[in-house]
């Protein structure tokens, strides 16, 4: 049940007048969506820089003077949270979120504006909160982004101090700040779509961030918590985690409590983080690939239902990170059981994707090529995800370089194929200009070659047995000179790929700057957003009137019909080539027979 | 189009490196070849949809590029071939679970008759336990650990009293012979693996873990910390020695009960004095030591720490490469030191005599800017102490007070291999993988003149 009264809040909505309340606090979602993508790819950079200085130290362990062990594991650390936390979550759904739920769903705003304007500044408060401590005493946390006690805040981790309650907070306030923003698309998503928008002719963009952020509300409660008890733990000494240690040979007034609880606590958000970020990635995609190949989605009824199932079990396999913690072994059968019953609904998905572009009419596009891209790197990563899932097969396997290679194909690189594909896709709605198309294909084929030799062969080193998170492997009887060898050429590749983003910048400050203007629907796309009265849209949205909904997202090709797709907005009595159009000839006598 | 072939490409190019590839699983040392199988069950259906995916994407992609001739296909569904592809990925799952969980089953059940032992973990060492004669390991805690009972065992248990404790990075273990072995922490997360028995678990703080596996083969494998634990995680290594039972019998029997452990000897002080007069030569009358001799300064270091160098160049461990001539002194004069009936108490009286010299400094012989050097000793803190103090718990020496150009021969000689090398020395890997975060000449001098400021 939709309420049109919400979607159309036109009386209501706060038309700023200065620079000030029009581009800064700003209420407008777009404004909103371009200040989270804007912070976020910023500190996305940073995450960047960080993992090549860490390639740095692992390809050449001699070389550099100022990388210790100490700053080393600060660089492992402050990349893999920025990019999981601060980049995919911020940029995926703030940004992207943000961006297209009101335009695919057809209202003018989200349905608390003022709250979404809130959740941006709370995010870029926890962002600076986050950024701060890398001038704090001792530098920030090098715990590792799973943050574990006792070591996260004992003496002997760096940053284990100050930084680690940085961390902390910052994490604090980015739950809060994605609450804020979390209840307003779910709300939007629900009550505020237009007339004739029912939820199974959503496109599935806002299928999958709506489920993301379902599960981001339910899931970030938990990190919250473990983030406050660890704080009270290292500020006024309580003993949430903390059993009866020794410190560097120091008793601490600890006793009592449970590291594995705090990892139970972790990966109860952890594992559906992972759909937090791949969910919006996987509708995304879908539109991406129906759009650039002229076919509707296949199976889209399938593909609703493989996200809500895969976001359901998403928190029934939060262990399988957990097989050798030392948890009761017996949980391993269950979430092995689990772990692997997801592989059914994503891989129907993958199918569906593949299914989709077969018998279409395929525009090999930028944003087509960064999809296509992203069915070869999710594909790979996902089948490494079944050997990990599978408990046996953990052991050998985990903390080891196959996990790095596993999640960062899976959850790195096929997300960022994604966010690509999307930015080449969206960016002539949001600014009214066409990102360069040879720059874009330079930064595709850099990208999808260059990530694809990083961590092809890191799986190799994971199953030769190299640990992750070691500042040098130095000696060990079963490491090979060749494994030396091959950690100098990964990060090699890795330097290349972080020089290809630079293409992408210089495109993007290119296009804004003297880019020609495009087409208002350049791709010819049959969703709500492209219906707009202006290209770029205003404030509002959609002018006078809402926009009324007639038909799913996917209509093209359809046959019969003159135009290669029929926008959603349009009635069949007005698509030409439609029998219920007043003009309609038809072509075959026997028809009429 | 070109993507269409890229596609194709990575594909042939996957299955050549996965087939060429000279990095795989290290040969199997352990009882679960089972966990190799299953990988291999994994290879193979993984890899048939990987290739079957992406070819069928490729030429998806090849077929149905866009011209001006077709025009797409219209089909929002397809029930039978959605419902097919379910059903056929529901087997490849299940084909690879099946065989896991059978798999998990065995490594959950550990058999009754597998002998016991304990690994502990601490930052940044392993040292283990083995049950006396009555088959049963004491009970230990963290909060008992003192450095006269480093492995925190429970005094008043009498199960404990006969376990032997093992105060090295090394394990031995018989071929053949499936063990339980128990994993204590007494400070942080850590783990334990053996990357050629396939196996790992982690040590977790307040509580014990445990991990079963059966040795198959005799040689010497590595143990990996895998649980990040600090700094030095890159260094906590130790090692397998998987013999023959005899050799094992013999190897046990030479390592103290824990009751052994915690007898209090008497010291005579007078004695040591007249045992020093022999060290005194080179390391003069109030022990500080000599560069012309090359003898570092004793009143700067632990009875604990010397007792461990004294037995290292007595054994052949330390002071053995060629090139290290002051070394090869010390180990010979050594070996010659304790002579008498009671070679034991010697050396504690020695050493008791030393450790009561007042604390002389050590002038400083290096130029270096004392302040790049705090940055880099930063990781050496974590164990030498911020101040350099040394940390007894730890067994790290201390640092300030000592000659600098004592240190900077070791440290020199840890980072070229001629200290550290022999697998019996317990730190030795430890340091020589510490001192690659110095990486420059500069950077040593700096450190050894901000040691040399304490």
């Amino acid at each position: 049940m939709t309420h049109i009264a919400i979607a159309d809040q036109e009386p209501h909505l706060h038309h700023p007048k200065t620079f000030i309340g029009k581009y800064i606090w700003s209420q407008d979602h777009k404004v909103i969506a371009i200040q989270y993508a804007s912070t976020a790819i910023f500190v996305g950079l940073v995450a960047l820089l960080l993992s090549v200085l860490m390639r740095l130290q692992l390809g050449y362990p001699e070389t550099f003077e100022f990388i210790n062990p100490n700053v080393y594991l600060q660089y492992v650390t402050m990349h893999g949270m920025i990019m999981v936390i601060y980049l995919l979550t911020a940029l995926l759904l703030g940004g992207f979120g943000n961006y297209l739920i009101p335009l695919m769903v057809g209202t003018r705003d989200m349905v608390f504006p003022y709250l979404n304007m809130l959740s941006y500044w709370f995010y870029l408060l926890s962002v600076i909160i986050l950024m701060a401590s890398f001038f704090v005493p001792g530098g920030p946390t090098g715990a590792g982004w799973t943050l574990y006690p006792p070591q996260a805040i004992t003496e002997g981790t760096p940053g284990a101090g100050v930084g680690i309650i940085m961390m902390l907070a910052s994490l604090a306030v980015f739950i809060v700040a994605f609450t804020m923003g979390g209840l307003n698309y779910v709300t939007t998503i629900l009550q505020a779509r237009t007339r004739g928008m029912t939820l199974m002719r959503m496109p599935l963009s806002i299928w999958g961030i709506f489920i993301a952020t379902v599960l981001g509300l339910f899931a970030f409660p938990a990190l919250l918590v473990s983030a406050i008890m660890m704080l009270f733990d290292t500020v006024v000494g309580t003993s949430f985690f903390m059993p009866a240690i020794l410190s560097l040979g120091e008793p601490l007034q600890h006793e009592g409590g449970s590291p594995i609880l705090f990892q139970h606590l972790f990966w109860f958000f952890g594992h559906p983080e992972v759909y937090i970020v791949a969910l919006p990635a996987f509708g995304m995609v879908s539109d991406v690939l129906s759009v650039h190949a002229r076919k509707n989605i296949f199976g889209y009824r399938m593909m609703v239902w493989a996200i809500v199932i895969i976001g359901g079990l998403s928190f029934v396999v939060w262990a399988h990170h957990m097989y050798v913690s030392g948890m009761n072994p017996y949980f391993g059968f269950f979430f092995a059981t689990t772990t692997l019953i997801i592989a059914v609904p994503t891989a129907i998905k993958v199918y569906n994707w593949v299914l989709t572009l077969w018998r279409g009419d395929i525009h090999l596009t930028v944003p087509m090529l960064f999809a296509i891209g992203f069915i070869f790197t999710f594909t790979h990563g996902g089948l490494s995800g079944l050997f990990l899932g599978n408990v046996v097969v953990d052991l050998p396997l985990s903390d080891t370089f196959f996990v790095v290679a596993h999640f960062h194909m899976v959850m790195g690189v096929s997300p960022i194929m994604v966010l690509f594909a999307a930015i080449y896709h969206w960016f002539p709605l949001i600014s009214g200009k066409q990102l360069h198309t040879g720059l874009g294909k330079l930064h595709f084929w850099g990208t999808f070659l260059g990530t694809y030799a990083i961590y092809l062969p890191m799986h190799y080193l994971g199953f030769l047995g190299v640990p992750r998170r070691y500042y040098a492997l130095g000696e060990a009887s079963f490491i090979p000179e060749s494994a030396h060898a091959l950690n100098e050429d990964i990060t090699i590749a890795a330097i290349i790929v972080a020089l290809f983003q630079i293409v992408f910048i210089i495109n993007v400050i290119w296009t804004l700057r003297s880019g020609p203007k495009s087409e208002r629907n350049p791709w010819g796309a049959a969703s709500l957003e492209w219906q707009t009265p202006d290209v770029p849209p205003k404030h509002g949205n959609w002018g006078d009137e809402l926009p009324v909904v007639h038909r799913w997202a996917y209509d093209y090709s359809v046959p019969g019909v003159e135009e290669d797709f029929i926008p959603q907005n349009v009635p069949d009595s007005e698509v030409p080539g439609h029998p219920e159009h007043p003009e309609f000839k038809p072509k075959d006598s026997r028809e009429e027979d | 189009m070109v993507i269409a072939v890229v596609l194709l490409a990575l594909v042939v190019f996957t299955v050549i490196v996965h087939l060429a590839s000279p990095w795989w699983l290290t040969p199997l040392a352990s009882n679960w070849g089972s966990i190799d199988s299953t990988i291999e069950i994994s290879f193979w259906v993984t890899g048939v949809v990987f290739v079957a995916v992406n070819l069928f994407l490729a030429w998806v992609v090849w077929r149905y590029r866009h011209t001006n001739k077709h025009k797409a296909h219209y089909e929002p569904e397809n029930k039978p071939l959605e419902g097919g592809l379910t059903l056929v990925t529901a087997i490849g799952v299940a084909a690879m679970l099946t065989p896991g969980l059978i798999v998990w089953a065995n490594i959950v059940n550990v058999p009754e008759d597998a002998q016991v032992a304990e690994a502990i973990g601490q930052q940044w060492q392993w040292t283990y336990r083995f049950p006396g004669d009555d088959g049963e390991l004491g009970s230990a805690d963290a909060r008992h650990v003192t450095v006269n009972n480093p492995f925190g065992l429970n005094p008043e248990d009498p199960t404990g009293q006969d376990d032997v404790l093992i105060n090295s990075h090394r394990i031995h273990l018989p071929v053949d012979e499936s063990v339980k072995l128990y994993l204590r922490s007494t400070d942080v997360l850590h783990n334990f693996a053996v990357p050629q028995f396939r196996i790992k678990m982690d040590l977790v703080p307040g509580t014990e873990t445990h991990q079963w596996f059966e040795p198959s083969r005799t040689g010497t494998f590595d143990i990996l910390c895998e649980e990040l634990c600090g700094i030095a995680h890159y260094t906590m290594r130790g090692q397998v020695v998987v013999e023959e039972r005899a050799a094992f019998d013999d190897w046990l029997a030479r390592f103290p009960t824990f009751a052994e452990t915690q007898r209090q000897p008497q010291i005579d002080l007078a004695a040591g004095e007249q045992l020093f007069t022999s060290c005194a030569g080179c390391h003069g009358q109030d022990g500080a030591g000599n560069p012309d001799q090359n003898a570092p300064n004793l009143t700067a270091l632990t009875p604990d720490y010397m007792a461990r160098q004294l037995r290292y160049y007595r054994d052949g461990i330390r002071g053995t490469h060629r090139e290290d001539t002051a070394g090869q002194q010390m180990a010979a004069i050594a070996q010659s030191l304790f002579s008498g009936e009671s070679p034991g108490a010697d050396q504690r009286n020695l050493l008791a005599y030393i450790d009561q010299l007042p604390d002389v400094d050590s002038p400083a012989t290096i130029d270096g800017d004392p302040k790049r050097g705090r940055r880099v000793y930063e990781p050496c803190a974590a164990c030498h102490g911020v101040n350099a103090e040394g940390r007894p718990m730890l067994s790290a020496p201390q640092l300030a007070g000592q000659a600098d150009w004592y240190l900077r021969r070791q440290l020199e000689h840890f980072s070229l291999g001629w200290r550290g090398e022999h697998p019996e020395d317990q730190y030795g890997t430890q340091m020589q993988l510490m001192t690659r975060t110095i990486k420059s000449p500069e950077r040593l001098e700096n450190l050894l003149a901000y040691l040399s400021s304490l």
